[in-house]
């Protein structure tokens, strides 16, 4: 039994080819193969679905499919109190979780109003900036392995174990760390963190050196990068791209220069750009974000504040241990916040950070009670992919391929 | 009267031919797991890891669990496949490679108890273009694999295999012409005689050397010529639909041909058995020396994967045609000249 | 974003190129947002681009119920120039849910409105390929709305899989 083909399958499977049907000497029509790359496919970076229309190598028409690990994330948040949303929220754009926690609690705190301390925010800065280059490591070490050169997938990885150790000592997890708070962040770093991170720091911009040796000096990866897939500034506006891919093109837009928060004002870092925005300005800004990163991390970790890790308003964070013995209102803020937690005002707020893949932004709205009535997360990998089309049609399929690796979606967050 | 196609040079009672064929046979199989388990090994010192160390010392039984897991494996096939070419391509694909095998000289005639004894399995007049008949056969099996699998992503990368083996055949074929200029013969072991007397064909033949190398690597579909598989790309290429059986048919060949590719490139441009510095060889350390000499060839081509990243469809066809060709061309040329003068 | 100044400013303008389309304006936390009606949608979007805001940064729907009109689309507007952020917000009711599709003026509002569809059900008018994005293509229902039930999804065991919709022999 052969079900009817519905309307939603002939326009998923229409082909748009209307450039070349007026050009008569190609007469490709007979010439066609469609192709269905992925949901499984070892280049998708999850599961992306392209239908790919293609003329011998050459791609024609590439229509993505996405929803394979749509799994309600923005419908739970809705049913959670503020403070359970957190680590709910951290698993969509599984390899920038400190970013998606970062937007969230940004958001709650502009409606809440509550202050964060500054040793917070730069515990804050520190771990995003790693975070950066841990999703940056994996995005580098993937897009290696699509390229072919599969060694880099390792290396990339060993530096990634670096950071995630980093993030199992501040905060018990290695991913999906639910190390931001409302108001701060979970706990001050441990001892020795610092030793650790120091020593991460010396040995980053030798080992990205190292990463450039091997990729930059290479002839076929030059060829490989160099000229494929460009877009202009003006259509990566258009199609609403942010992030590497538009500092790529020539843009200097990124949220922590132009809009700082977190106290990104306080350090002193450069944005990477790019001139023509092929696939290699692609691939050296994020290089070249490494380096900036471990810059800002440096900074961070020296001009680090003394003082509170979270804030000291009990109607948002949890009193410390010792004190429930002792004080009552400590043991009522407690109880209050572990079953009901914490009321926020009527309001909506819409918080933007720039995530390694663009503008991260949350919004949310609030109508009074103790859970949130909307959480939206505007994903970057969400926006970016619009852009795959347009990048990739009339290239070869190894191009798509690369240019996909690129674009770095992360399809939890795509997905969400 | 029908001309004389090929002559052999020498040749053995029957018997003995029989049990040479079943050692280089049993030998040259017995190398795959050897480079398979080298192979996993070396990548994982250049990737900064182990490799297999789990089954048996060292790892060294990995090989075995693997061969042992694709055995048991169900034979499946889809069902658009074209049953009997689907069956049938891993089979010509390995046949090739065991085939040629046969004409790879691990050492002159020696005596063996009084027996004069050639070591290699058949020793043709025509050595050279017994082993391109079957390398040009040998991409029946990736082609045939590839369309009967009646899969897109297979069609893909047969379509791709076929283009770049013929491509890569010429220049191939074309850098070997100064050597066989330099011989002035086609059979094996003379051209290693040859090199006896004339040195190393490395030296007078560097540039071939260099083209015949990398256009050995597009025939062995080796990174970064990978591209009938690209896996990134193509899942599997031609071997997507294969499993078990079909599967390490394909695995093995590719190996072997890594193998006699490397061992052939030892025999015409690296002295095959000879040593360095005219020192003698003793003749039954011959096998040795070629086996050694391929060895290093071999770490080569791992080195090699686990370094470069895989060329572009268009840049491949650019590199054979537009590059190795007109190099090869003017190499022969320049040694025609030479030998001439 | 505009001050609370720089916000009446703008919805002067507004008002004076598209009279009744301004519904009220809101300056709270740091937000500057207006409220227009849905047919205005368009015309005030492509006046506001015009006027600087040449970014779409977000476009996302929420749901108001029990209030009315329930469904809302939130247009983040961003001025790279001057960074600054403005919102347009608009209201539909669940029975006529059509707002005019900007994907003349971005082409990149092509996902987020098929998003905004697929969750809430509201139409945009003029989206050429307006279809469930994240959802099956067969699924009911918009599960983004507030009246939708949360865990009302059966999960598929093997003792209830053939019981299942879309199962087949």
């Amino acid at each position: 039994m052969t079900p009817e083909v519905s309307d939603y399958r002939k326009q998923e499977e229409s082909i748009t080819l209307e450039r070349l049907d007026h050009d008569p000497a190609t007469g490709i029509s007979s010439d066609l193969l469609t192709l269905n790359i992925g949901p499984h496919h070892p280049a998708t970076h999850g599961v992306l679905r392209l239908i790919v229309t293609l003329e011998g190598e050459i791609v024609r028409d590439i229509k993505p499919v996405i929803g394979y690990v749509h799994t309600g994330i923005e419908k739970t948040a809705e049913q959670k109190a503020y403070w359970k949303v957190i680590p709910v929220i951290e698993r969509m754009d599984y390899l920038s979780y400190y970013f998606n926690a970062m937007a969230y609690c940004g958001s709650v705190e502009t409606l809440t109003g509550v202050e964060v301390p500054k040793r917070a925010q730069y515990l804050r800065v520190i771990h995003m900036e790693l975070n950066r280059i841990m999703s940056h490591m994996v995005w580098l070490g993937t897009s290696a392995l699509d390229l072919g050169a599969m060694s880099m997938f390792w290396y990339c990885f060993r530096e990634r174990e670096t950071i995630l150790d980093l993030f199992e000592m501040s905060s018990g997890q290695r991913m999906h760390t639910r190390y931001f708070q409302v108001g701060g962040v979970m706990e001050d770093i441990p001892l020795g963190f610092e030793k650790k991170l120091r020593q991460f720091l010396k040995t980053m911009p030798s080992r990205a050196d190292k990463f450039a040796d091997l990729l930059e000096n290479n002839e076929i990866v030059l060829q490989r990068l160099r000229g494929t897939c460009p877009l202009s500034e003006e259509r990566l506006l258009d199609l609403g791209v942010t992030g590497p891919l538009l500092r790529a093109a020539g843009n200097p837009w990124d949220l922590r220069k132009t809009a700082p928060y977190s106290s990104y004002e306080d350090f002193n870092f450069k944005i990477p750009v790019g001139t023509v925005g092929d696939n290699y300005d692609r691939y050296r800004v994020r290089h070249a974000e490494l380096y900036e990163s471990v810059k800002i991390i440096e900074q961070a970790l020296d001009g680090l504040p003394e003082g509170p890790y979270i804030t000291e308003d009990r109607k948002y964070a949890l009193p410390p241990r010792h004190e429930l013995a002792t004080s009552m209102e400590a043991l009522i803020h407690h109880f209050k916040l572990v079953t009901e937690g914490f009321r926020v005002a009527e309001g909506e707020a819409y918080y933007p950070i720039e995530s390694p893949r663009g503008e991260l932004g949350c919004f949310i709205r609030s109508d009074g009670s103790s859970k949130p009535a909307r959480v939206h997360m505007r994903d970057p990998s969400f926006v970016n992919l619009q852009a795959t089309a347009e990048m990739c049609t009339d290239t070869y399929i190894a191009d798509l391929i690369a240019t996909l690796a690129m674009l770095d979606p992360v399809l939890g967050g795509i997905d969400r | 009267m029908t001309p004389i196609l090929a002559t052999v040079n020498y040749s053995e009672p029957w018997w003995i031919q029989i049990i040479k064929a079943l050692v280089i046979f049993a030998v040259g199989l017995q190398l795959i797991p050897l480079v398979l388990l080298a192979e996993r090994k070396m990548l994982g010192r250049f990737q900064g890891r182990y490799g297999p160390n789990r089954v048996g010392p060292f790892g060294v039984m990995q090989p075995l669990a693997d061969i042992i897991k694709l055995a048991t494996k169900e034979s499946f096939r889809p069902r658009t496949s074209v049953g009997f070419i689907f069956m049938a391509a891993p089979a010509i694909s390995i046949i090739t490679a065991v085939a040629t095998l046969a004409i790879v000289p691990f050492g002159n005639t020696v005596d063996i108890f009084g027996t004069k004894v050639g070591l290699y399995g058949v020793d043709p007049s025509i050595g050279i273009l017994y082993a391109f008949a079957f390398g040009g056969i040998a991409f029946y099996g990736l082609m045939l694999g590839g369309w009967a699998s009646g899969s897109k992503y297979s069609f893909l990368g047969a379509m791709r295999s076929a283009a770049q083996l013929i491509s890569y055949e010429i220049s191939q074929g074309l850098a070997l012409v100064g050597v066989v200029m330099l011989a002035g013969s086609l059979s094996l072991t003379e051209i290693v005689d040859a090199q006896a007397t004339q040195g190393w064909f490395i030296v007078p033949q560097i540039v071939g050397f260099v083209v015949f190398l990398v256009a050995g690597f597009a025939e062995t579909n080796r990174a970064p010529f990978d591209l009938p598989e690209a896996d990134a790309e193509l899942v599997g290429g031609y071997i997507t639909e294969y499993g078990g059986g079909g599967f390490t048919s394909f695995f093995f060949a590719e190996y072997l041909n890594v193998i006699v590719v490397s061992a052939i490139t030892v025999t015409v441009y690296l002295g095959g058995w000879l040593l360095p510095f005219g020192w003698h060889t003793p003749g039954l350390a011959m096998p040795f020396i070629v086996i050694g000499k391929t060895c290093l060839l071999i770490f080569l081509f791992i080195w090699v994967r686990a370094t470069l990243p895989r060329l572009r469809y268009d840049q491949l066809m650019s590199l054979g045609w537009k590059i190795l060709l007109p190099i090869a061309t003017i190499n022969t040329l320049a040694t025609a000249v030479m030998v001439v003068t | 974003m505009p001050d609370a100044t720089g916000l009446e400013l703008i919805a002067g303008e507004i008002r004076d190129s598209a009279p009744g389309a301004v519904i009220s304006t809101k300056h709270d936390r740091g937000r500057a947002e207006i409220e227009i009606t849905p047919e205005s949608v368009h015309p005030v979007v492509a006046m506001l681009k015009e006027r600087g805001y040449t970014f779409l940064a977000s476009l996302h729907g929420l749901d108001y119920w029990p209030d009315e009109p329930r469904l809302g689309v939130i247009y983040e507007l961003l001025d790279m120039k001057t960074v600054d952020r403005i919102s347009v917000k608009t209201r539909v009711t669940v029975e006529n849910p059509t707002v005019a599709s900007v994907i003349d003026l971005w082409s990149g509002a092509d996902h987020p409105e098929r998003e905004v569809f697929d969750m809430f059900g509201v139409v945009f008018e003029g989206h050429p390929d307006l279809r469930r994005i994240l959802m099956p293509e067969d699924y009911e229902g918009h599960p983004q709305r507030r009246d939708f039930p949360v865990g009302g999804e059966e999960v598929i065991f093997t003792y209830n899989e053939k019981t299942m919709p879309g199962w087949t022999e």
